[in-house]
């Protein structure tokens, strides 16, 4: 034990993640159709009928990526604290408190090291589940840790983003997180190390705005938002819609933003043939 | 007219009313002292203020609001006929007034210091670059896109010092706000700062950004342009330049739109600026569901972006000491202490070698975060 005392939500372990309403059957948001659960967990969330990706949390996304067995989870003891005393309508202790008995986790990233279809890697998965993966002191912390980690053994670094942004609770904290990942990404670069970057629905802000757009390869989930502003800000600004497909992985693609579109199953396959071609 | 249009603009700050009330009172009182003076001669004058404020004789507009401001105090009645006794009425008003003003402006909250910040008077970066360089030599366009007026970048001299200066510029007149989109700068403006930050580094200039935005423009160009790609870049960029990089948050602060030139050695803001990751708007439409008076208030509390709460935080290094009443009452005294603070800085920083600036400049924004730690 370093520093100040751990927090109470250890003890208070949760009993399972509620990603996904409950329940054996679910609507499917991208084609309305009834699905059955457990077909399309099984088919790594991504609707059977029409390729919908739903949102995953990080272990999943972890299960997905890592061969079985081999991701060995580094960062584990950070713990966010409170540093500004933030209150809104409620307070950032409580809300943190909230959302890690909720989780189970302490903070919106996941690192550790683990093999990519036998590729040694180190990964890093922020966390949507856990305040819409929004990026404060421990989300900089483990992000610029895990950078720096794949520098010094030379590995190549994975990231998975889906974040709001930064967090507001942190304020200038969490935009200094912004500076502090991009400069460990600098030095990544300066050694030659090979960083894949990989944007889920929805990526924007802080996040996008640092690390998640300096991927040396940018690899998006299908339809996924990914941008600066949010589409409602972007709305408020110009007073008229938005073009349909704005800001979706897409769009970026054509906007040349990000260099591949992978759909979930083959999302292996992609970071695997990346890193054949660019690791070391 | 003029004097009253300024009065009006000057309102949307309403913590400085009692100050206004006192201006007026002594620009009236000096009015009548230079009437008194000219009308010396004239029976007419001895009969009293209103006599002498009778709009058929030669009044400003708003004489009838002068009228009523003097009459307030009903022993200046009496002793407002001797030039000697308003002399020393003006005298004590004036004194009661640089007090006045100085307790408005030691005990601004959070709010009212970003309505200070975002004063269309204050001086901005062009304002800035008036007074403290010499021979700017602007420097246009990202070789890509086009050319961004709200951000400006030139190589220019500070005291004897050859640097490059980097800054958000909002515009000062309606035409120039609408071309700079009040300060929300475009990729393009990113990318502009960057190219040139690099040419500073190959050329050994050390770079001087002044930081002034509301937040990057979120519109359609820009993000098919890539907002968030252009400052990221200038993040990671930035943080590995070879060459000293001092930064001023002048006025706002906001955002990365602000970070994406601001990842220097040593960072300082001024008095009255704000420096956060969100405007207090923004926040509080988020989490406070709406934004009002008293939301903005309590976001602006809760998100510690003045620049003593920066301070105490390490984000920023310094904090620039702002003359009485705002950088917009004494732009040329602020400008001077800005100067002093760069000349100062850049002199330290020519004692480092350029190639170990990276490394410390890398510790610095390493360092700042904060969490606990439990051994696994
Ligand atoms: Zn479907």
């Amino acid at each position: 034990m370093t520093q100040a005392a751990t927090r109470t939500w250890t003890e208070l372990k949760p009993q399972r993640k509620a990603s996904v309403p409950e329940g054996l059957w679910l609507r499917c948001p991208g084609c309305g159709q009834m699905i059955y659960r457990k077909q399309m967990e099984a088919n790594l969330h991504v609707c059977p009928e029409c390729q919908h990706h739903f949102r995953i949390g990080a272990t999943e996304r972890v299960r997905q990526l890592a061969d079985p067995g081999s991701f060995e989870a580094m960062f584990t003891g950070l713990t966010p604290t409170d540093p500004l005393k933030f209150r809104d309508l409620k307070s950032y202790k409580d809300r943190l408190l909230a959302e890690q008995i909720k989780s189970g986790a302490s903070d919106a990233a996941v690192a550790g090291t683990c093999f990519v279809k036998g590729r040694a890697a180190m990964l890093c998965v922020l966390d949507l589940s856990f305040m819409m993966g929004s990026m404060g002191s421990v989300v900089g912390e483990t992000v610029t840790r895990s950078i720096e980690a794949a520098t010094q053994r030379s590995l190549p670094l994975i990231i998975v983003s889906g974040s709001g942004g930064a967090r507001m609770q942190e304020s200038g904290l969490s935009l200094m997180q912004m500076a502090k990942t991009s400069a460990a990404l600098g030095r990544h670069d300066d050694a030659g190390g090979l960083f894949i970057s990989v944007l889920t629905d929805p990526t924007t802000g802080g996040v996008t705005a640092s690390f998640a757009m300096l991927g040396d390869v940018i690899v998006a989930e299908p339809k996924a938002l990914i941008g600066f502003a949010g589409p409602r800000v972007i709305q408020q600004t110009i007073r008229q819609e938005l073009p349909e497909g704005f800001q979706r992985s897409e769009y970026l693609l054509k906007a040349g933003m990000v260099d591949r579109v992978a759909a979930r199953a083959e999302l292996r396959s992609e970071l695997a043939r990346v890193i054949d071609y660019a690791g070391k | 007219m003029t004097i009253h249009l300024v009065s009006m603009s000057f309102f949307q700050l309403d913590f400085e009313k009692p100050v206004l009330e006192l201006d007026r009172k002594i620009e009236s009182l000096e009015s009548l002292l230079s009437r008194r003076s000219a009308d010396a001669n004239r029976p007419a004058a001895a009969n009293g203020l209103l006599a002498t404020l009778n709009p058929t004789v030669e009044v400003p507009p708003f004489a009838a609001d002068q009228a009523e401001s003097l009459d307030l105090d009903e022993s200046d009645g009496a002793a407002l006929t001797d030039p000697a006794a308003i002399r020393a009425r003006i005298a004590s008003l004036r004194a009661e007034r640089e007090a006045k003003l100085a307790q408005v402006y030691t005990s601004l909250s959070p709010w009212n210091t970003v309505r200070v910040a975002r004063v269309p008077k204050r001086p901005q970066t062009r304002d800035y670059i008036d007074m403290m360089c010499k021979d700017f030599c602007e420097l246009h366009g990202d070789r890509r896109y086009g050319d961004d007026p709200a951000m400006v970048v030139g190589f220019a001299r500070i005291g004897s010092i050859k640097v490059l200066v980097v800054g958000h510029h909002k515009g000062r007149t309606t035409q120039e706000k609408i071309a700079c989109h009040f300060g929300c700068a475009h990729p393009e403006g990113y990318r502009k700062a960057l190219a040139k930050m690099k040419l500073a580094e190959k050329f050994g200039l050390p770079i001087v950004t002044f930081v002034d935005t509301p937040g990057a423009y979120p519109g359609l160009g820009a993000e098919a342009r890539g907002q968030a790609e252009a400052i990221a870049v200038n993040l990671r960029e930035m943080s590995r330049l070879r060459t000293p990089i001092v930064s001023i948050v002048i006025g706002e602060g906001g955002s990365g739109g602000a970070l994406g030139i601001a990842v220097a050695d040593r960072v300082a803001m001024l008095e009255h600026a704000w420096y956060s990751v969100i405007s207090p708007e923004g926040c509080a439409a988020i989490l406070w569901k709406t934004a009002n008076e008293q939301t903005n208030s309590a976001a602006a509390d809760a998100l510690k972006l003045t620049a003593r709460d920066n301070l105490k935080l390490k984000i920023i290094d310094e904090l620039i000491p702002e003359p009485l009443g705002g950088a917009h009452r004494d732009p040329k005294k602020t400008a001077a202490a800005i100067e002093r603070w760069v000349l100062d800085r850049l002199h330290e920083l020519k004692g480092i070698n350029p190639a170990t600036l990276p490394q410390q400049r890398y510790e610095r924004f390493r360092r700042l975060g904060s969490f606990t730690e439990a051994v696994a």
